[in-house]
């Protein structure tokens, strides 16, 4: 069973076990408009919480990803660069853009809840 | 993406330096176009641009925006944009004193590209010059971000020679896209007759306008001028045609990029001169003989002897865009320039840029490295339009 948090950088992660999937929100996917371009990290690579990780780039603006939680990269989602478009089409489900192993489960307990999180963003 | 939008954005390059201007101040000091609700109506995602709360794109996106118009039409509220009629006894040879370009020998009914240039030479402005038929006034448009100093500045240059009179109340739409003639012409019959940089006084949908066959996207199209009280049903009969989309500031930047055009506070500016811009050919050929324009000898001496920098296009070699800022260097890694306008091209399914180099690298051809977030980025200095221009020319 994988629980899914958010942060207030609109990424969100699935956890399972101690492996995470990130991606970007679906209100940041919206906001951001058409991807044209999204570079994710090497398998192998260590990100600290809070770290660049991947870059997204829309027809109008370029945003970096951050790690919301420590890891290793496991797998970059290679599919993003020949169809960057499958970011916006689902942000929270084929859209992900990296896995991370060795994650810690007290740093993803301090991530938003989904109420938190849609809450949050209402507030923007 | 909104400024209330915390998606956190470090390297916004297009959106923030384009359409968050900092010197637009305050939401509430804002101008509207006569547009403005209609564009609310419409679903718009509103920005401020040159001091007006403008369309930045609509529900349609930008990308399929782009699209739409260079495969059908697009309409674009360019009302912030500046007009003017130009007065007194020879308002050409008046304007002379301002520009490089050949206004003299403009024939009726024509228009033409002029560079708005200051004591040293260098731009101060881009605009557009009409000579109506039948008239003797010059009829002007300039850019919206600087058409007050370009205003101040041509009122106190040509003082007892000509008479200046910006037109506030007037609104200004552009129909850009293959389609354009067919769909115009079923609002002003008889319009889809002339062809590219002509120009007319004619009633579009029962109002006055003066209407071009021009614009700023590399496709056919027109700009239509209106008295402000018309512009909206012009612009409600227009996108009444199923052709016709509402297209917003992001795609009409994403256009003129691919087409090679400059974007002014961008790619020409005050540091900048017609020569290392790569606009000499708005300079007339009578104007190159006479030296008669501001810093004549020193653009001339620039003309033969070349400068150390100049505008080129250039097309990075992978997919990532590089924005405007990002840095130029040659393959060992010496910076030989910058990019000044950067982005994704939709209709190459590329990204494209244009930016300064050092003359040495101007060639077409020459492979260079962009630097995107510290790494180098291969691409290629590019001839310009990226996409073939399809302006409607007279056939011989």
């Amino acid at each position: 069973m994988s629980e899914v948090r958010y942060t207030d950088q609109h990424e969100w992660v699935s956890l399972d076990g101690d492996t995470a999937t990130v991606g970007i929100t679906k209100h940041a996917a919206e906001q951001l408009g058409d991807v044209v371009f999204v570079e994710v990290p090497e398998a192998g690579r260590k990100v600290g919480a809070g770290g660049e990780a991947a870059v997204v780039e829309s027809v109008k603006a370029a945003s970096d990803v951050y790690a919301p939680v420590g890891g290793e990269v496991t797998e970059g989602n290679k599919a993003l660069a020949d169809e960057p478009a499958k970011v916006n089409a689902d942000p929270e489900g084929d859209g992900w853009f990296f896995k991370l192993k060795g994650v810690s489960k007290d740093e993803f307990a301090k991530l938003m809840t989904k109420a938190q999180y849609d809450e949050f963003v209402k507030g923007l | 993406m909104t400024e209330g939008c915390k998606v956190r954005f470090r390297r916004i390059a297009l959106y923030q330096l384009l359409f968050v201007d900092p010197m637009t101040g305050s939401e509430e000091t804002l101008r509207k176009t006569p547009l403005h609700a209609l564009h609310v109506e419409l679903g718009a995602k509103m920005v401020p641009f040159a001091g007006y709360d403008m369309p930045v794109q609509y529900p349609t996106g930008v990308l399929k925006e782009h699209l739409h118009t260079r495969e059908k039409v697009g309409l674009f509220d360019v009302s912030h944009m500046g007009q003017a009629f130009l007065g007194g006894d020879n308002p050409a040879k008046a304007l002379e004193r301002v520009t490089p370009a050949d206004v003299q020998g403009l024939k009726e009914g024509m228009q033409r590209y002029g560079l708005l240039l200051n004591d040293h030479g260098t731009i101060i402005d881009d605009f557009m010059f009409t000579h109506l038929a039948g008239e003797k006034d010059l009829y002007l448009v300039v850019n919206g971000a600087t058409k007050e100093g370009d205003f101040a500045y041509i009122a106190e240059k040509l003082k007892g020679i000509a008479m200046l009179t910006p037109k506030p109340d007037r609104a200004l739409l552009a129909l850009q896209g293959p389609a354009a003639g067919k769909v115009l012409e079923k609002l002003s019959p008889g319009i889809d007759t002339f062809t590219f940089m002509h120009v007319r006084r004619a009633t579009v949908a029962g109002c006055p306008a003066i209407v071009s066959r021009s614009g700023y996207t590399g496709e056919d199209g027109f700009e239509i001028s209106l008295e402000g009280k018309d512009i909206e049903k012009v612009a409600r009969a227009l996108l009444a045609d199923p052709d016709v989309l509402p297209i917003g500031l992001a795609a009409r930047d994403s256009l003129r990029l691919e087409a090679g055009l400059c974007l002014y506070g961008h790619d020409i500016d005050e540091t900048r001169d017609p020569v290392e811009a790569n606009l000499v050919w708005s300079i007339g050929k009578r104007r190159k003989m006479d030296k008669d324009f501001p810093a004549a000898e020193k653009i001339m001496d620039e003309v033969f002897n070349g400068t150390k920098t100049k505008r080129v296009g250039i097309l990075p070699v992978g997919k990532a865009p590089a924005r405007e800022g990002c840095e130029i260097a040659d393959k060992s890694g010496r910076i030989i320039g910058k990019i000044t306008s950067g982005g994704f091209g939709p209709s190459l399914n590329a990204p494209v840029a244009m930016g300064y180099v050092e003359s040495a690298f101007a060639h077409d051809g020459t492979e260079v490295d962009l630097i995107v977030r510290g790494k180098p980025n291969p691409a290629r200095v590019a001839p310009m339009p990226f996409v073939p221009n399809r302006y409607k020319r007279a056939t011989a």
